[in-house]
């Protein structure tokens, strides 16, 4: 196996492009590095981002943030101004695994490992959040919600990389959550997660986006649910609306993590609670 | 299989070796540079046996190729004593018998590390999160976390002796 640290993201595009064998992007190694292990791969080329600069660190922009492929989960929760416009997305990256795991971990692998229950696919999905995707020719940038294609799938070239997560700018009186639910308190991998991003006006709902996690094969974006919300102060009504049509977008599997039913049912009520918390944390009071 | 020299320091110390570039950090660092310290439960990341700082950063040694250590700083639990002074954190877990048959006590000790070292006054909450990533199949955990919490007490004592002087 050939083990390389290019410093551009296009060269880490044109060692992917230029490798005849198995070829594997390398950020925190935590589902790729386990996956090796059990023989489920066997890469030919892994091409390590960790020393490209353009895919370290975290900024603030003009436009939001932008967030390096291979930052490791644990600075985005170390980092104050992120934390305080997107606590739903901080929340979500801060669920995955353990303090030695968010030492590694990624979003931007999160998002490529393309797991229907990763933890902040549909938080970053709420959030409006886009991919800066760099080929060996062209650079092109795509909302989140357009990359899963289903589990371990993604509509990436084989040359592809994801280089940065960015998250847009954010109006005042805007909040976000994220719920997950898993039958432990730590360390499990999620039933159901459910993300909720809005914004005000006087208390009343303007915008809403809301996704879902492990209920089908990709996490998904539920308009309907979102549409069920905007236009009201989250009155019992429109939340009873909104967790219906979040059941309703449902299309998971039984598994020993939980039946068909119960992640129907989950799913609304997780996003039902994350409604409110994204509302309290807009600054609305119900 | 194509072998990769690799430069790093351990517990400050320069070390060298050369692996194969699939070869985990923990086998390079056990098998390779001779610290057995370092153990392996799971190879998953869901143990914490492994556990070493990497940069400063907490991280499982299963799951970092022993490639990735170039030029990188890693720090296991033969670092933590001072001579033959050991760290208040292993005194302490010799005091409250926070360990049994061991194989888990090298993780602990660097991920509690890692949590005193960011917070000094951590809940028993804090610490019973942070070391979710660590688990112990003798101690049913209780004497773990009295042992850290006992360790940072006796740390803020020392600190304000320090600051006060």
């Amino acid at each position: 196996m050939r083990y390389e640290t290019p410093e551009t993201t296009r060269d880490a595009a044109a060692l992917l492009a230029a490798e005849k064998g198995e070829a594997y992007i390398l950020a925190g190694g935590t589902d790729l590095l386990v996956r090796m292990k059990a023989g489920l791969l066997e890469p030919d080329l892994l091409v390590d981002i960790k020393q490209v600069p353009a895919m370290n660190g975290i900024q603030q922009t003009a436009a939001g943030f932008r967030i390096g492929a291979a930052v490791p989960a644990v600075e985005l929760g170390e980092h104050r101004a992120l934390g305080r416009t997107w606590p739903g997305v901080v929340e979500a990256a801060k669920l995955i695994g353990s303090d030695q795991v968010q030492g590694r971990c990624t979003i931007a692998g999160n998002l490529c490992n393309a797991s229907p229950a990763a933890d902040t696919v549909p938080a970053l999905m709420a959030a409006g959040a886009k991919a800066v995707v760099v080929g060996p020719e062209r650079r092109r940038t795509v909302p989140v919600e357009k990359l899963p294609r289903g589990p371990g799938t993604m509509a990436l070239a084989k040359s592809e990389v994801v280089e940065a997560i960015l998250l847009p700018q954010r109006p005042a009186k805007s909040g976000d959550a994220y719920l997950r639910f898993i039958p432990r308190t730590e360390m499990d991998i999620a039933v159901v997660g459910a993300a909720v991003n809005l914004t005000l006006e006087r208390g009343v709902v303007k915008t809403a986006r809301i996704a879902l996690g492990a209920v089908a094969p990709t996490a998904v974006l539920v308009p309907r649910a979102a549409r069920a919300i905007i236009g009201t102060r989250l009155d019992d009504a429109a939340l009873e609306k909104m967790a219906a049509a979040c059941s309703a977008a449902c299309n998971p599997i039984d598994d020993k993590r939980g039946t068909i039913a119960y992640r129907v049912k989950v799913a609304g009520v997780l996003a039902r609670r994350a409604a409110c918390i994204a509302y309290e944390r807009a600054g609305g009071k119900r | 299989m194509s072998t990769s020299t690799v430069s790093t320091t351990i517990n400050g110390d320069a070390v060298q070796f050369a692996c194969p570039t699939d070869e985990s950090l923990l086998d390079a660092i056990r098998n390779r540079v001779g610290l057995t310290g370092v153990k392996e439960g799971c190879g998953t990341g869901d143990c914490g046996a492994c556990s070493i700082t990497m940069d400063g950063r907490l991280v499982c040694s299963c799951l970092v190729l022993g490639v990735e250590a170039n030029g990188r700083a890693i720090e296991t639990v033969e670092g933590m004593a001072d001579g033959d002074q050991l760290h208040p954190l292993q005194e302490k877990f010799i005091e409250h018998a926070a360990l049994q048959c061991g194989i888990c006590t090298p993780g602990f000790l660097i991920a509690a590390r890692v949590l005193l070292e960011r917070n000094p006054d951590p809940t028993e909450k804090e610490i019973r999160y942070a070391l979710a990533g660590n688990l112990c199949r003798c101690t049913g955990y209780d004497k773990i976390v009295r042992a850290v919490q006992a360790a940072a007490k006796e740390m803020r004592k020392a600190s304000k002796k320090r600051t006060r002087k």
